[in-house]
């Protein structure tokens, strides 16, 4: 099967939904690129090019390009899919949301519920997230944990190329607003993908790989770090069962319960920060439903709790890393609960 | 070095294998080994099976320890018809491991990719194993998976098989990475498609074995072209007489998460331990490919629809194949000699007592061949 990026994979996703489906439609910044000024016609196609081409196939009534201002893109397509279009809006840096989180906060995502289900919202916001690409405080951020406490949200967050393209066909076809998250470092990770469409459940996590001693459960772009951490520590007879949730609204309890069941130890990993985050939440909610399985302390990987650092030197110590990751799980190998009581 | 030693390698089961694991070794040093016998047991990430011996003679030496993950085409073990010494045998495994990698690189990059045929305005993909010296022009054989299936369900025997002729396998219209376009799919299309196919490949008679619903199709294809069929191998066939569980087929369509799958995948075999997280997510990933859905309910409508033969196509020679364990379609009582019914096997009996098919369907070819 053909090897393909997660940029590709997204771009075709984007194609093939605009192609069978003529309410299917593009906004945002640059999503074609030229406009307006002296260069060509379509030749950016979104910051990381995922939209490039576009508007030569579908026009620019399809593919539209907007100024630089997020409130009044992501509050067009939030009025758009209101009636009857399904956009795609792409938001440049997740980080942006806070100029236009009214529009999908307290409208997009309650129209459904106070409508009395008789209005859909069939919008779907393209965003992207995530250090490591010395960006600073504003462009770095991880954010999908403040999306993933809103209800009337679905939040998808992709770690490879198969999902994000099955993914991205099931939040254009889903009739709720999807916030859809991808890790700026891994747009050129490869993945066998078919050239068809398909699309993947949303709330059906994915067992990366399956193991006896220890479950991690890791989001986008470090269930890469986490399975580097599995390879290094299976070399010492730990074996690691690593969960990718791909949505963390609607989160697939079920596959993580089920796994600390079976293990009886948890590593969460998480690049967000560590106060009301992703890690925490499954931490909970883990601590209240699989209590008895439980043979040590949940331990959390997250970045620490300040801002995304500017200096290159710091931003690497920022992220979570596989070496801490593999800390981390040496670490819960080794407590149980009585050396926690006695302690 | 002498010449009668050979290798016992990790065959490459299904375009998917990178790898294997030794679970176990079912031979011992110095243990005479026919062709076709069980050495060793391995795993990879689909499904454990054993690696049938290629070559007869005693087992030397084994090369790859209990619990030892090798690449495919790694070094499991060394036999030989004669007598050889220590230092030959050390040479031999010297000179294997040497030339190992650039072998291993080029497997990788031609076998990994199927093959492709246009039929019919469909693209059928399809993967062919080559015969040994000599056996090239013997009559082929086609393989037929069966239902929600791909040629991957004949990984433990292509190779076998292929001792003495060509084999091919193909994906049917709708399945594996054969098209998925919108149109007519029942078992009238899928014999054309098989016809169709074998018309493509310049092949104008073939030994025909069928899976479940590709032993439907065989049966067809026997049916309305006796003459192109040289022998027929039907393993637990549907259209033979014996219901199909609708359960199975209802189930196998409206199953959309891991779990529910894997329940349904679970009541193929005899041993539900066989299935593993790589099957689930390979039905998965296939199940989720637009239009697939209506495909699989248009040929299950017409699997569902009864037995269409009464079993007896009038064709010989046949050989019929049933797991005693099977649980999607029950086997018949009968006591006919071309009749063999497997114990410990459920419906895949050609992937849980894989040695013991292809011993029958060998033995079916070389008397078709002969008479």
């Amino acid at each position: 099967m053909p090897k393909k990026s997660i940029r590709i994979a997204l771009q075709e996703a984007v194609v093939l939904e605009m192609r069978r489906d003529p309410n299917v439609i593009v906004i945002g910044e640059d999503v074609a690129g030229g406009a307006g000024c002296s260069g060509d016609r379509g030749t950016y196609g979104g910051a990381m090019g995922v939209t490039k081409g576009l508007i030569e196939e579908f026009g620019d009534e399809r593919v539209i390009d907007t100024p630089i201002t997020e409130s009044a893109l992501v509050g067009m397509a939030a009025g758009a899919a209101a009636t009857g279009l399904r956009p795609i809006a792409e938001l440049m840096f997740v980080d942006f949301m806070g100029v236009c989180f009214d529009q999908v906060l307290n409208q997009a995502a309650k129209f459904r519920y106070m409508f009395g289900g008789k209005a859909t919202t069939p919008l779907v916001v393209r965003t992207m997230m995530g250090a490591g690409f010395r960006a600073a405080a504003q462009h770095s951020q991880m954010l999908y944990n403040l999306f993933t406490a809103v209800p009337g949200v679905k939040c998808v967050i992709p770690s490879n190329a198969y999902d994000a393209k099955g993914l991205l066909i099931q939040a254009i076809r889903d009739d709720d607003v999807v916030i859809f998250f991808n890790h700026k470092a891994i747009y050129d990770f490869e993945d066998e993908v078919p050239d068809e469409a398909y699309t993947i459940p949303f709330g059906e996590a994915n067992i990366v790989r399956e193991g006896e001693d220890v479950t991690i459960v890791a989001f986008s772009r470090m269930v890469h770090t986490a399975n580097d951490a599995a390879k290094s520590l299976e070399k010492d007879g730990i074996s690691v069962e690593l969960i990718d949730p791909r949505t963390s609204s609607p989160l697939d309890e079920e596959s993580i319960i089920e796994s600390v069941e079976n293990t009886g130890r948890l590593v969460i990993v998480d690049e967000g920060t560590p106060r009301c985050g992703l890690a925490g939440d499954v931490a909970g909610m883990v601590a209240e439903k699989a209590f008895h399985a439980l043979k040590a302390p949940i331990i959390q990987v997250t970045a620490p709790h300040t801002p995304v650092p500017f200096s290159p030197v710091l931003e690497d110590a920022y992220i979570p890393s596989a070496a801490k990751v593999e800390e981390a799980v040496r670490k819960v190998m080794t407590m149980s609960r009585d050396a926690v009581s006695a302690s | 070095m002498a010449d009668s030693i050979a290798a016992i390698t990790v065959p490459q089961w299904g375009l998917s294998m990178t790898e294997g694991q030794v679970i176990e070794w079912l031979k011992d040093v110095g243990e005479t080994i026919e062709v076709g016998e069980e050495i060793v047991l391995l795993e990879t990430s689909k499904i454990a099976g054993p690696v049938e011996a290629q070559v007869g003679g005693t087992l030397l030496r084994r090369i790859a320890a209990v619990d030892e993950v090798l690449p495919v085409g790694g070094l499991l073990g060394v036999v030989s018809a004669e007598e050889v010494s220590d230092s030959d045998i050390d040479a031999f495994v010297a000179s294997f491991n040497e030339n190992f990698v650039v072998v291993a690189a080029e497997q990788e990059e031609e076998s990994a990719e199927p093959l492709f045929v246009e039929v019919s305005e469909r693209s059928i993909a399809y993967t062919k194993e080559e015969p040994a010296d000599g056996a090239g022009d013997a009559t082929p054989l086609l393989l037929l998976h069966g239902f929600g299936g791909d040629t991957n369900a004949w990984m433990f025997n292509m190779g076998a098989l292929a001792q003495d002729r060509p084999v091919y396998a193909i994906d049917f219209p709708g399945h594996g990475r054969s098209s998925k376009d919108v149109g007519d799919y029942g078992l009238a299309e899928l014999r054309d498609a098989a016809f169709g196919f074998l018309d493509a490949q310049g092949i104008t008679k073939a030994h025909l074995v069928g899976h479940s619903m590709g032993g439907a199709v065989a049966l067809e294809m026997a049916a309305s072209q006796p003459a192109r069929v040289a022998s027929l191998g039907l393993i637990a066939p549907a259209g033979f007489g014996q219901p199909v569980n609708g359960d199975y087929i209802e189930g196998f369509i409206a199953a959309e998460r891991r779990k529910e799958m894997k329940t349904v995948l679970a009541q193929l075999f005899a041993d539900p331990a066989l299935v593993s997280r790589d099957m689930v997510n390979g039905v998965l990933r296939y199940k989720r490919i637009d239009g697939v859905a209506g495909i699989l309910r248009q040929i299950g409508d017409d699997l569902l629809a009864g037995p269409r033969a009464d079993g007896d196509s009038g064709l010989k020679p046949i050989a019929v194949i049933w797991g005693a364990a099977d649980r999607v379609i029950a086997p018949p009582d009968s006591s006919d000699p071309s009749f063999t019914l497997i114990s410990d096997a459920g419906h895949m009996p050609h992937m849980e007592k894989a040695s013991e098919v292809n011993r029958i369907l060998s033995g079916l070819f070389r008397n078709a061949d002969a008479g």
